[in-house]
């Protein structure tokens, strides 16, 4: 579980994160939506441990949080992979500062390949991937560390629509596959109501509204009306101008 | 259009074919024994080959160009990853480092004559001392412009600090150390043939500069063919040591 308690973050004078106040129970998957500049990455980058906050707290599974966590995996928007090495070689990367045995790494790396229908671009250098296959293998480097948290940041923002929606289905296999908490920061409505068992809806560095969504792990649920339904809700949010009285 | 492609395609020749063109234009238009033919220098540049005249002169030339550019690279390479990582070092160093770097070093061949001798050490210092601020430089340079999504991406696997150094800082500044690396070459060769002039009677500047004091036209020029060559071979060697530690640079393009 991760508990999210007057959590606040500034840089310099700007106020990024205001009070936030969130608990997110094991396994459940997350959407945090907002326009640019809400604060919704720099909420990613602290549950990431990427940032250090000053004020509030971030505990996971009963530890206070303030620095990179090894259960914790994060995608960043544009995969993040080291151009100098090869898929297989930027996938062992986490396992080789896990300090785990040079044989046992081969075999996990491949096992995850296959598993990805990676295989065949293992030797290959980022740059001769496609945007696409850079985040599937994005995901492998991460799913490989034996992580319970998974943070992914706008993570198909930069995708053509067919892929974008390949890799939500990927990210929704895994889910029910291997069940782990998924905090997902996006732009997309549609991806936000697709991946998200509740979808954050923030503004100005607070949290606007939390909306449920009861359609979450139906992976043919694009095809049905109530995922419009609920997609010109959280646009609804998007575009509202003040925050619930609940949360308040 | 199959031509232009077959000659881009062995840049080398293409190359050489220019440059003999050219010099041939100028010898034929000069018409004075003070710049011979291609071929007579051609001629005059094997038959130094096989008589070990120039032979030697090149050896001790690039052994100076290797020891100073190898130092230089010893020290400024580790400095620069230090400072372009330690905002304080930078702090500290940096001010001390744009003092220095304008300074016109060559000024102080005497200086170093008298301190580390005629031999081969004052003109390898001076070649350091030159060389060193760009390679310090270009280094801490490439280390502060690593992308920050490349920092985050690292800090989340969670790598420490000197598997950062070896996975993340290391290889991205290669592609800037390679690029200073062939500069300081250039440099280097000009401020040797410089530095050779004074107080030696080894190396491929003096032999250059003697063969024009007495008057021999052709062992002068097989001296600059040979310097020349000396410095293509030793481009192609980064080039090579480039496409081995920064392949991937040249994939997917």
């Amino acid at each position: 579980m991760i508990q999210i308690n007057n959590l606040n973050y500034s840089y310099g004078q700007e106020e990024a994160l205001k009070n936030i106040n969130l608990t997110i129970p094991e396994n459940s998957s997350y959407a945090v939506i907002g326009e640019s500049g809400c604060g919704k990455t720099t909420l990613l980058y602290t549950l990431a441990g990427l940032l250090h906050y000053i004020e509030g707290e971030i505990i996971i599974n009963d530890e206070v949080i303030n620095g990179v966590r090894k259960e914790t995996g994060i995608i960043l928007q544009d995969s993040g992979l080291l151009p100098w090495k090869r898929v297989s070689e930027n996938i062992s990367l986490g396992l080789k500062a896990r300090n785990i045995d040079k044989y046992n790494i081969k075999d996990i790396v491949n096992n995850t390949l296959r598993e990805l229908n990676l295989l065949q671009h293992k030797n290959k250098y980022p740059n001769e991937l496609s945007g696409g296959q850079k985040q599937r293998v994005a995901i492998a480097r991460t799913l490989v560390m034996d992580i319970d948290t998974l943070l992914l940041d706008e993570v198909t923002s930069s995708l053509d629509a067919i892929t974008k929606e390949k890799i939500q289905d990927l990210i929704l296999k895994l889910y029910h596959e291997n069940p782990m908490t998924i905090i997902l920061v996006t732009h997309s409505i549609e991806e936000a109501v697709f991946l998200g068992q509740k979808i954050i809806v923030m503004e100005k560095g607070s949290i606007k509204k939390i909306i449920n969504n009861p359609y979450f792990g139906d992976k043919d649920i694009r095809d049905k009306e109530e995922y419009y339904i609920l997609c010109n809700e959280v646009r609804k949010w998007l575009y509202k101008g003040d925050n619930d009285e609940s949360l308040k | 259009m199959r031509v232009l492609n077959k000659l881009t395609k062995y840049k080398s020749i293409y190359g050489f074919i220019i440059i003999l063109i050219l010099w041939y234009i100028l010898h034929k238009g000069i018409d004075s024994s003070i710049v011979p033919s291609p071929y007579e220098t051609i001629i005059a540049f094997i038959n130094a080959l096989i008589n070990g005249s120039l032979l030697l002169h090149l050896l001790v030339s690039l052994l100076r160009i290797v020891s100073a550019v190898s130092i230089a690279m010893i020290i400024g390479i580790p400095m620069g990853l230090w400072m372009g990582s330690n905002s304080r070092a930078d702090a500290i160093i940096s001010p001390v480092t744009y003092l220095l770097y304008p300074i016109p070093k060559i000024a102080f061949l005497p200086v170093f004559m008298l301190l580390f001798g005629l031999g081969n050490l004052s003109k390898i210092v001076l070649i350091i001392t030159i060389i060193f601020f760009q390679v310090l430089l270009a280094t801490r340079d490439g280390v502060k412009e690593i992308p920050t999504n490349l920092i985050y991406s690292v800090k989340s696997l969670g790598l420490n600090h000197w598997q950062t150094y070896l996975h993340l800082v290391i290889p991205s500044t290669l592609p800037k150390i390679i690029s200073a690396l062939r500069i300081s070459v250039g440099i280097s060769i000009s401020v040797l043939f410089f530095a050779e002039n004074f107080a030696t009677t080894y190396g491929i500047g003096y032999y250059i500069m003697n063969s024009w004091a007495i008057v021999q036209y052709k062992e002068m020029f097989a001296g600059i063919l040979g310097l020349s060559l000396m410095s293509y071979l030793i481009f192609k060697i980064i080039d090579l040591i480039e496409g081995k530690v920064c392949a991937w640079m040249f994939v997917g393009k």
